[in-house]
C-alpha cells in the first residue's frame, strides 16, 4: 500500500466544475476547508453575467479559506480557491497563471468547464484532480477524461445526492473510473489529501 | 516524451513558419488558448495534427487568412459593459474637456462597434469635433467592416439598452440610418474615426495619445507580451493620459504596474503618472 502511494504523483491542482444547483453545493464544499488548507481550487459554475462577484463574495465571507473571482494573467497561488468570472472562459497557462478568453461558447457555456478541464489536464498532467458535481447539461465530462488520460485524478458527485443528475450522471459514463461521491465526503477526501501531502513533503 | 510535448513542439514549428513567411508573430499569444483556436481551425480544415497545417499555411495564403480570422477575435459588440462607458463620461471626458484638443487611439478594435459607441458619447458630451480618434486592428478584414460603418440591426435593441444603461442621453437611433436589417452609422460619426491597421506585437508607438481604449485583447496574450504592449502604451500616452483595459485585465500583474495609477479597478481605468 505504501508503495502505491509513493508512485502516485501528488496533486498541485483541484479544478471543480458545476452548474444547475452549484451554489449550495460550492458552499457546502468551500466552507468546510480550513484555513491551512494549501491546494489551489479553481471552478467553474455556469452563471449570468448580472451576478458577478456575488458567488465569489458569499462564499470568502463564509469560509476560512479566500475565494476570489479570477482577474486575466492572475498567477495560481495555493490555498485560494479562484472561480471564473461570468462571460469568459478560464484557462491554465504554462506560467502557472491564469488567462481568459472571450471565444466562442463550448457546450452553451462561457466560461465552459470543458475549456478549463483540457487547459488543467495540458499542464498540470498527473497532477491535476478533475470534480464535477450538479448541473443540467454535460458539459466537463470531456474535460475529466481529458484529466484522466493525462494521469490525473477524477471524482463526481454521487448522482443520487446532487441536485441535478445530468452532469455527475454524463461524467461518470465518459470516466468510469471516477470516485463517486458525496458533497461532505468531497470535502473531507480533499482536507485529507491536503493534509496527507503536506506530511510527506 | 509524452504526445502532448511532442504536439508543442508542432505548434512552435507552425507558429514559426508563419512568423518567416508571414511578419505575423503568435508566439506570445497565451498559449492553453491559443491551442483551442488551431485545434478550432484543425477541425474547420479537416485536419488531425498541428504539423499538417503546416505545408498548407506556407503554400496557400486563403488558408493563412483563415488562421488569421479564427486567431483574431471579432465577436464584439456595441456598449459592452455600459458601467464601463458611463465611467468613462464621469471621470475622463470633464479631464478631456479642457483639452483644445485631444487624441484617442483605441487599440485592437475588430469591427469597431466599440470606437462607435465611445464616438456616440463623445458628440453627446460636445466633445466630438475637437477628438482625433484611431481605431487601429491587425485584421485587414475587421478593419473593412468597421469603415464602412455596417451593422445588423439583429442586436439593435441590445446596443440601445446599453446605450442608455452607459448614460446615453438622447436616441441611439439618431446616430444611424436603418435599411431592411442593416443599420449604417452617421458621416459625422464615421468621419470621426480613423480605422487604421496596426499590430500591438511589432508596430510602434502611436504618439501623444490623451486616452488609450484597449478592451480584451490583453487577455490573450502572454504576460511577456502584455508587459511590451502596457510599455507601448506608456510611450504612446502623454502624461497624465488614460488608458482602460476590458473588465477583467489588470495592470496588477505587470511589470509595469508602478507606472499608472489606479482609477477604476472595476472598469480597470488607469491613469499614467507623469
Amino acid at each position: 500500500m505504501k508503495l502505491i502511494e509513493n508512485i502516485t504523483a501528488d496533486i498541485r491542482c483541484i479544478v471543480i466544475g458545476v452548474s444547475a444547483g452549484g451554489f449550495d453545493a460550492l458552499d457546502t464544499i468551500v466552507t468546510q476547508l480550513p484555513l491551512a488548507f494549501s491546494l489551489p481550487i479553481v471552478i467553474v459554475q455556469h452563471r449570468i453575467a448580472e451576478n458577478d462577484g456575488y458567488l465569489a463574495q458569499h462564499l470568502n465571507l463564509n469560509s476560512a479559506t479566500e475565494v476570489k473571482d479570477v482577474i486575466d494573467k492572475e498567477p495560481i497561488s495555493s490555498g485560494i480557491v479562484y472561480i471564473a468570472p461570468p462571460d469568459y472562459h478560464l484557462l491554465i497557462e504554462r506560467g502557472l497563471y491564469f488567462s481568459l478568453s472571450k471565444d466562442d461558447k463550448v457546450n452553451y457555456s462561457r466560461p465552459s468547464i470543458d475549456v478549463l478541464f483540457e487547459s488543467a489536464a495540458d499542464i498540470y498532467r498527473q497532477a491535476c484532480l478533475g470534480i464535477i458535481l450538479t448541473g443540467k447539461n454535460q458539459d466537463g465530462s470531456l474535460g475529466l477524461a481529458q484529466i484522466v488520460a493525462a494521469g490525473g485524478r477524477a471524482i463526481v458527485q454521487n448522482p443520487q445526492s446532487a441536485k441535478a443528475r445530468e452532469m455527475p450522471n454524463a461524467a461518470i459514463k465518459k470516466v468510469p473510473t471516477a470516485i463517486i461521491l458525496n458533497l461532505l465526503e468531497i470535502a473531507s477526501y480533499l482536507i485529507s489529501l491536503d493534509t496527507k501531502q503536506k506530511s510527506s513533503c | 516524451m509524452e504526445l502532448s510535448e511532442i504536439a508543442e513542439i508542432e505548434i512552435d514549428i507552425l507558429l514559426d513558419a508563419i512568423r518567416r513567411r508571414y511578419d505575423y508573430d503568435f508566439s506570445h499569444y497565451a498559449r492553453s488558448s491559443l491551442k483551442r483556436r488551431i485545434n478550432g481551425l484543425l477541425i474547420k480544415e479537416k485536419l488531425d495534427m498541428p504539423y499538417q497545417l503546416i505545408p498548407r499555411i506556407l503554400y496557400d495564403e486563403e488558408v493563412f487568412n483563415r488562421f488569421l480570422s479564427e486567431l483574431s477575435v471579432t465577436v464584439t459588440e456595441m456598449y459592452r459593459d455600459p458601467e464601463f462607458f458611463s465611467n468613462l463620461i464621469e471621470s475622463i471626458f470633464p479631464v478631456l474637456d479642457t483639452y483644445p484638443y485631444f487624441k484617442i487611439w483605441h487599440a485592437g478594435c475588430a469591427t469597431g462597434e466599440e470606437a462607435y459607441s465611445l464616438a456616440v458619447l463623445l458628440k453627446e458630451a460636445g466633445l466630438l469635433s475637437r477628438a482625433k480618434i484611431y481605431a487601429t486592428d491587425y485584421n485587414n478584414k475587421s478593419l473593412d467592416i468597421a469603415k464602412q460603418g455596417i451593422y445588423s440591426s439583429e442586436n439593435i435593441a441590445l446596443s440601445n439598452k446599453g446605450y442608455l444603461k452607459a448614460g446615453g442621453s438622447h436616441n441611439f437611433s439618431d446616430y444611424y440610418t436603418e435599411h431592411y436589417d442593416a443599420i449604417k452609422f452617421n458621416d459625422e460619426l464615421r468621419n470621426a474615426i480613423t480605422f487604421a491597421y496596426h499590430n500591438l506585437v511589432k508596430d510602434g508607438i502611436f504618439g501623444e495619445m490623451n486616452l488609450i481604449i484597449c478592451r480584451n485583447v490583453f487577455i490573450y496574450f502572454d504576460k511577456e507580451l502584455q508587459n511590451n504592449v502596457l510599455r507601448l502604451f506608456n510611450e504612446s500616452a502623454i502624461s497624465k493620459g488614460f488608458l482602460c483595459l476590458g473588465n477583467k485585465e489588470s495592470i496588477r500583474f505587470s511589470i509595469l504596474k508602478d507606472k499608472f495609477n489606479t482609477l477604476s479597478e472595476a472598469n480597470s481605468i488607469y491613469r499614467k503618472k507623469d
